[in-house]
């Protein structure tokens, strides 16, 4: 049985080492196979259930396979995720972006199987340092700094998340991941939790996520929408799930990335914030902890990852044709790329949550779960920013891009058109699968972790639905100019950090290197002085005591040398005469003063 | 498609007309559902709540947004003026 996993992972992580050799016509269909491969492996192990690939090390049982159901569906669409984000990308001819992907794909998937801590967190930090080559991929002015600033956070993300791994050993003794105590929290639960949170872009440590997807490059983008959050989102269900503080966070989430998604300027930063908001939703669900809720937030992420990556796709192609991001530089893009237009509003339908399209089978579970577990304020601010995220994705977005005022440029608008078929081909299986999950939601629901009846397609769900969408539209239309984009960023909580780091950088080169030259100064004016003083004075002494006792020792040594040498006539009678002489004196004078 | 769009565009006020009936239509189907099975008081007894609450949860939205971007939020592009910078690679 334990011979019959296959980990995905391995797969992934031995195509990307062996894809710099693949070379000519052979590339392309290359990486189409592995990642093709890797989502067999994961259709192959839906079959199985338990603990598999276990490995000893030292005193510890590392689980590299654990399968069961709630592994499975997110195994499931991670794979599913890399054959599309792969397609997408195909005729990228950088190997090293397509390897990072890859790898990023296998960190996710060996974090989603792992069945241990150790081995979660190798796979965890795999994603971080994978992950930022597809920002630096980019190669644009800000790419640098913002893969440098999204690893920095990462990586403290990351010993936060080791911290609490450490503490957790230390408390119970084992390093089995599995759903902690979350009733009675120790620092432990809080530390994991933390470091989770700031992958799933929690509020307040979510600032990295808009400003490293909007920088990414335009398929690696595709990537990054779908892995990390998702990833962290799966994490949070398994150790967090009923954590009462993820219902305030997640709901903080959903408002805040709605507001700012309001404001933006950046299509893909819109979509960032996008992530921000929808993780909200599912953090919410794992902060409500029951089964229903449990459910929505599995589904909500399966979805999200169908949705935002079409959607990323969508506007990876307008930034791949044409160069740009910004409202404020495009606009009235339908009749140069109406496929892309088609895809994107599906995408736009999709995540606001419109009948037969994906979020409408999966965001209501989570409200409805809120409802019922008497968690009313959650559900209606949840559903207050679900009419926002119809406002500023179901509208905004595609309004102000493919309609709207035209701001393209003449070489803009010259560039823009539908992008090749392979981006096609990858977003019309996204497309499809908004769709298809979106009015036949059965096989979605076969999936989740529990057995709950839900559905979605009652009379009441599809007019509340539509009262919704289609009044927020009206008031959209009504009040559009004063949501028209305008060129300007967005100062969010990574102003503090900046400024921070700024304030850090100016206390080391005002205050502390004044300090320092400032000593260097005394030190040279008092202490270099003195110490000069003191030497010269040694010096003295060393050359007028020191080497006046051992100059005249020496002097005196050579004199009587020199004396001694005198009386050496070189004649052996002369030599007696004074040796006898000297004995006969000494003879004498001794027995002179024996007889006194 | 596209000439669909054009089409639609050149005939702006038909359109506008049609959503509105739609609109009137979505508004009035309410009357007609079950909603004994709503999770709270408000959408049981106040009629046409979710049309008010879709209406006002975006003009809020907007307003708050509008307000948040004005109070300072929204900030020059040059804000963090960068140091380091390489040329623009695009695919």
């Amino acid at each position: 049985m334990a011979s019959s996993f296959i980990h995905p992972s391995v797969l992934l992580i031995l195509g990307a080492l062996l894809l710099p050799f693949i070379q000519g016509p052979l590339r392309k269909p290359y990486l189409f196979f592995v990642p093709l491969l890797a989502l067999c492996a994961v259709i192959v192990n839906t079959s199985l259930s338990g603990n598999f690939a276990t490995v000893s090390f030292l005193d510890w049982q590392l689980v590299f396979g654990r399968v069961d159901k709630l592994s499975t569906v997110f195994a499931l669409i991670m794979a599913l995720m890399a054959v599309i984000g792969t397609l997408y990308g195909l005729q990228v001819d950088r190997a090293g972006e397509h390897m990072a992907a890859w790898l990023y794909a296998a960190g996710s998937l060996g974090a989603i199987y792992s069945g241990d801590y150790l081995s979660l967190f190798l796979f965890w930090e795999m994603m971080a340092f994978a992950s930022v080559f597809l920002i630096w991929f980019r190669r644009g002015k800000q790419s640098l700094q913002v893969g440098y600033r999204y690893l920095l956070i990462h990586t403290i993300g990351g010993i936060i998340l080791l911290a609490g791994i450490l503490l957790r050993y230390q408390a119970v003794g084992n390093i089995t991941f599995d759903l902690m105590d979350v009733a009675h929290p120790e620092l432990y639960t809080w530390l994991i939790m933390i470091g989770f949170g700031l992958n799933a872009a929690m509020v307040p440590l979510h600032s990295w996520l808009p400003e490293a997807y909007s920088e990414a490059s335009y398929n690696g983008a595709v990537f990054l929408c779908a892995f990390t959050t998702k990833t962290a989102v799966y994490v949070l269900a398994r150790a967090c799930a009923g954590m009462d503080i993820l219902v305030i966070l997640g709901v903080i989430m959903a408002l805040y990335g709605v507001i700012y998604a309001v404001m933006e300027n950046d299509i893909r930063k819109l979509l960032a914030w996008s992530i921000v908001s929808q993780v909200g939703y599912m953090v919410a669900g794992i902060g409500i902890g029951t089964d229903l809720a449990i459910n929505g937030a599995v589904a909500h992420a399966v979805v999200h990852i169908l949705y935002k990556s079409l959607l990323f796709m969508g506007t990876g192609s307008v930034l791949y044709m044409t160069g740009k991001t910004k409202f404020t530089e495009l606009g009235g893009l339908y009749a140069k790329m109406p496929a892309t237009f088609f895809f994107t509003v599906i995408g736009c339908l999709s995540i606001s949550a419109a009948p037969c399209f994906a979020a409408y089978v999966s965001k209501s579970m989570i409200i409805s779960a809120g409802f019922e577990h008497h968690l009313n304020w959650a559900s209606w601010l949840l559903m207050f920013g679900a009419t926002g995220t119809f406002m500023y994705n179901g509208l905004k977005l595609p309004y102000f891009l493919f309609f709207g005022q035209n701001n393209c440029s003449a070489e803009t608008w010259k560039k823009a058109g539908d992008p090749t078929w392979n981006m096609m081909i990858a977003m019309t299986i996204g497309a499809t699968l908004c769709i298809l999950v979106g009015t036949a939601p059965g096989f979605l629901y076969a999936m989740l972790p529990y057995a709950v009846e839900y559905n979605p397609y009652t009379a009441y769900h599809l007019v509340e639905t539509l009262q919704l969408l289609g009044f927020a539209a009206l008031a959209f239309f009504l009040l559009k100019k004063y949501v028209e984009p305008v060129d300007r960023i967005c100062l969010d909580i990574d102003w503090l950090y900046r400024n921070a780091g700024r304030g850090f950088l100016w206390l080391v080169k005002g205050p502390l290197q004044g300090c320092d030259t400032a000593l260097g100064e005394v030190y040279r004016v008092v202490g270099l002085s003195s110490l000069m003083t003191l030497s010269r004075f040694w010096s003295w002494f060393d050359w007028h005591a020191i080497d006046g006792v051992v100059d005249g020792i020496a002097r005196s040594v050579r004199a009587l040398g020199g004396k001694v040498r005198i009386l050496q006539s070189g004649q052996i009678q002369l030599t007696l005469f004074y040796a006898y002489s000297l004995a006969t004196i000494l003879l004498v004078t001794f027995i002179f003063f024996q007889l006194l | 498609m596209t000439n669909l769009i054009t089409y639609l565009q050149a005939h702006l006020k038909t359109v506008m007309a049609v959503c509105l009936v739609l609109l009137v239509v979505i508004a009035g189907s309410s009357f007609m559902v079950d909603t004994h099975h709503a999770h709270t008081w408000v959408e049981q007894h106040v009629p046409l709540f979710w049309s008010f609450f879709g209406f006002c949860a975006a003009a809020v939205i907007i307003g708050v947004a509008r307000w948040f971007g004005r109070s300072g939020i929204q900030a020059p592009t040059d804000f963090y003026s960068s140091s380091a910078s390489t040329p623009c690679e695009e695919d």
